[in-house]
């Protein structure tokens, strides 16, 4: 379930009107992005892989929040929160979805394969783990031109049993790479529950062995979020090495759109929308703390709906790839 | 009574060494675990332990002594009251070893492949010289040369800075390019795998170097999923201009799990290229153009081809192109087509066939993907018979795709069914005699050469 973090007496983190009402409006637009998705998806209009990010907004949102130029991110399959998180074009991300060749990777990639060099964004990778050590690369490669820019590598609670993130961990370690791996821990490893799958649940104690300093953040709470973020940035930036953030997030959906979610009862995801929902909450803290009412959040929700809105069109709209793509970008042509 | 002291065999692949140092000097005493003397091999410097106890009776062999053969006598070992004076004088002829690879004392790389330069070579300035170089050496001086013209490359692999190399490949580099761009890793081939590609991403360039290609099966997912597919999946935009390289392939004697060949492996691969070079030109001159290229190349290199030397020409900046086969020898009457090691056996193959009377034609592929098939298909138009070699297995295998193209792109211009030559279908024993039957050979080009051309006209 996704609770406090035990233990957790800190004072709540505190933003200011424009950045909580800047993360009221990325969130929204992620799950409203994503909830279009959904639709997409049962009218056939999007196929294969499609892992929504529903319900995990405040991760990729407040961490994004601690990042500047040059820093680069990287993530799995679950990825479209964090393309638009990174300011990529929605209606780019959506019409990659379709397949069409508006898309990101002009249709070539799908949802789990986008890329954006211009906003240092490494993937979208479709195999558990993988992001872990190509991220630390990402961070090796800042430490090896002597910029002070560091990488954020996410990766869910699944992916932290890769041998493979353990071997990253060890190099980024050895050699104080500026890394931040951000532990996206929604309780389930597709249907296998945290306790069914991990014999440390806490994830956060998994650098222990590396001397890799980790904490437990409320992933349902973005300013805690951004909070913990800009220690751990803070930590890498500064060449002391790896950084490692367990946020305890939850996802709404299934695993992916062709996921029943027979593994958790309905109450438990009901449970969780009704009482720490990070959108719903954030908007309470607006509304108390009168940085905005009610009107004024309708009037973002509908202005994101039209962005919403004018990505789907976009995205069926935009044609399929003409054939000849079938045969470009396998190299890179040209004389050495 | 007085014992031998032989010349060690100090890794499977070593055949004769360096006799750098005695420690002790004739009449001292010596027990067992007393570091004798240091040798120096093609890999590495390494101390020898004294076996027996005894009296140095005499030493054989004086140190500085270069080219001492595995087995020879260096020095004699006297035991109890036995006096200097009764130790032999001269050592016995060393006797041969049964299971050393045979083509490496054979004068092939000097007397073979400048042909190559002559058939293939045309860019070379006229009169240019060569120097003798091994295989070993011309990859170390390609990474050294890309390294000194580009900042962004860096080699990183197992033990490839303080170590000097596992195999000497990346000797010096730690002392000229310093740690920062020579890497030592630890031994998570699937991690430094993932974590190069990933620098490759930011637009370094890595020279990722695997200690053997049978581990970077822990990696090969990093290799085709994460190098390979990238730039297709993102459009166009995310290049990997990384180079995993090591030796691939059989080496000497040590089993199975470190002996497979993996051309045909990466050789299927789309957005890899993927290079196998024999002699040492060729290797230093695609090396160099592997590091150059914008793409994931895997380039598989050879341990029983790291000691020998070849005329590697004396030009700045020698680079050749990737994707282009090289005739190394002209021929009428069959074309043998081989990578890697196997280019010397089909060579050597060529020669005892020419003794018969059959004029074989020898291709080395030197690049398996993309593979110059034009080169290989206007051979078999002239020639009308082929034998396709590789070290690896035949199922799906290199000359498996070779024998397809050549019936599909030549087959009017056949007199003969294709044949394949190939490591036999087992997994490579470790018994002398077992692995030499299992592994391809001069012999087995040779007779299969034969076959289609008797079989043929």
């Amino acid at each position: 379930m996704a609770t406090k973090p035990k233990g957790s007496k800190k004072a709540p983190a505190k933003a200011s009107k424009a950045d909580m009402l800047k993360f009221y409006r990325e969130m929204l637009l992620i799950r409203r992005f994503e909830e279009k998705a959904g639709q997409l998806y049962g009218m056939g209009k999007i196929a294969g892989f499609c892992h929504l990010y529903i319900g995990q907004e405040a991760v990729v949102t407040g961490v994004q929040a601690c990042l500047k130029d040059g820093d680069q991110v990287i993530t799995g399959y679950r990825d479209h929160g964090h393309m638009l998180a990174c300011g990529m074009d929605p209606k780019g991300v959506m019409a990659e979805l379709t397949g069409r060749v508006g898309g990101l990777s002009k249709g070539k990639g799908g949802s789990m394969h986008m890329f954006s060099k211009e906003k240092n964004f490494f993937g979208g990778h479709g195999i558990v783990g993988a992001q872990v050590p190509l991220g630390t690369g990402l961070a090796f490669a800042n430490k090896y031109r002597g910029l002070d820019n560091v990488s954020v590598a996410y990766f869910g609670d699944g992916a932290a049993n890769q041998g493979q993130v353990y071997e990253a961990f060890n190099m980024a370690s050895l050699w104080k790479l500026p890394v931040i791996y951000v532990i996206e821990n929604n309780m389930y490893a597709m249907g296998t529950s945290v306790e069914r799958h991990a014999s440390e649940v806490e994830l956060f104690k998994r650098g222990i062995s590396f001397e890799i300093e980790g904490e437990e953040v409320d992933g349902m709470d973005v300013l805690a979020v951004r909070e913990a973020g800009e220690k751990a940035v803070k930590h890498a930036r500064e060449g002391k090495g790896p950084y490692i953030l367990e946020m305890k997030t939850y996802r709404y959906r299934g695993h992916s759109m062709s996921d029943p979610a027979k593994y958790r009862k309905r109450e438990e995801v009901d449970d969780i929308r009704s009482h720490h929902d990070p959108i719903e909450g954030l908007k309470g803290q607006l509304i108390e703390q009168g940085h905005a009412t009610e009107d004024d959040l309708k009037k973002i929700d509908n202005e994101i709906k039209a962005i919403v809105k004018e990505a789907a069109d976009f995205s069926l709209e935009s044609p399929e790839p003409e054939p000849d793509e079938l045969w470009t970008d396998v190299l890179i042509e040209g004389e050495v | 009574m007085s014992v031998d002291i032989l010349m060690p065999a100090l890794s499977p692949t070593m055949e004769e060494g360096t006799l750098s140092k005695w420690l002790k000097k004739e009449g001292d005493a010596v027990k067992s675990g007393d570091i004798i003397a240091e040798i120096e091999t093609d890999k590495a410097t390494m101390e020898v332990e004294a076996v027996d106890e005894g009296v140095l009776a005499r030493i054989v062999v004086p140190e500085g002594t270069e080219g001492v053969k595995v087995n020879a006598v260096i020095a004699v070992l006297s035991e109890d009251g036995e006096t200097v004076s009764d130790a032999p004088r001269s050592a016995p002829e060393p006797k041969p070893e049964p299971s050393a690879p045979k083509e490496t004392a054979t004068p092939e790389g000097a007397s073979e492949a400048p042909l190559a330069r002559v058939v293939h070579d045309p860019s070379l300035p006229e009169g240019v010289s060569f120097t003798e170089t091994t295989v070993r050496d011309a990859l170390r001086d390609a990474m050294a040369e890309e390294m000194r013209r580009d900042e962004r490359v860096f080699v990183m692999g197992e033990e490839v800075a303080q170590y000097q190399g596992a195999y000497k490949v990346t000797r010096e580099l730690l002392q000229e390019f310093g740690e920062r761009r020579v890497i030592d890793t630890p031994i998570t081939e699937h991690g430094f795998a993932g974590l190069g590609v990933g620098a490759a991403f930011a637009g370094l360039r890595p020279v990722v170097e695997f200690m053997t290609f049978n581990f970077a099966m822990q990696a090969i997912d990093h290799i085709i999923n994460s190098a390979a597919k990238t730039l297709y999946m993102s459009g166009g935009q995310m290049g990997c201009p990384i180079v995993f390289r090591g030796p691939n392939g059989a080496a000497s004697r040590v089993g199975a799990q470190h002996s497979q060949d993996y051309s045909a492996w990466y050789g299927q691969i789309p957005g890899l290229k993927v290079i196998a070079p024999y002699d040492a030109a060729d290797a230093k001159g695609l090396l160099k153009a592997a590091i150059r290229d914008p793409n994931p190349v895997v380039f598989l290199e050879h341990e029983l081809l790291y000691g020998q030397s070849f005329p590697v020409p004396d030009v700045d900046d020698f680079i050749l192109p990737i994707g282009k086969a090289a005739v190394k020898r002209e021929g009428s009457d069959v074309t043998l087509v081989a990578h890697s090691r196997m280019v010397g056996f089909a060579l050597q193959a060529a020669e005892r066939l020419a003794e018969e009377g059959i004029s074989a034609e020898v291709i080395d592929l030197r690049t398996l993907r993309p593979l110059d098939t034009a080169t290989v298909v206007e051979s078999v138009k002239k020639t009308n018979r082929l034998v396709c070699c590789e070290e690896g297995w035949r199922f799906f295998g290199v000359g498996a795709e070779i024998a397809a193209t050549v019936v599909t792109e030549a087959f009017d211009f056949l007199d003969a069914p294709p044949v394949r030559v190939h490591q036999k279908d087992v997994p490579l024993p470790y018994a002398a005699n077992l692995e030499a039957l299992s592994l391809p050979n001069a012999d087995d080009i040779a007779a299969a050469a034969k076959k289609v051309c008797e079989g043929g006209v």
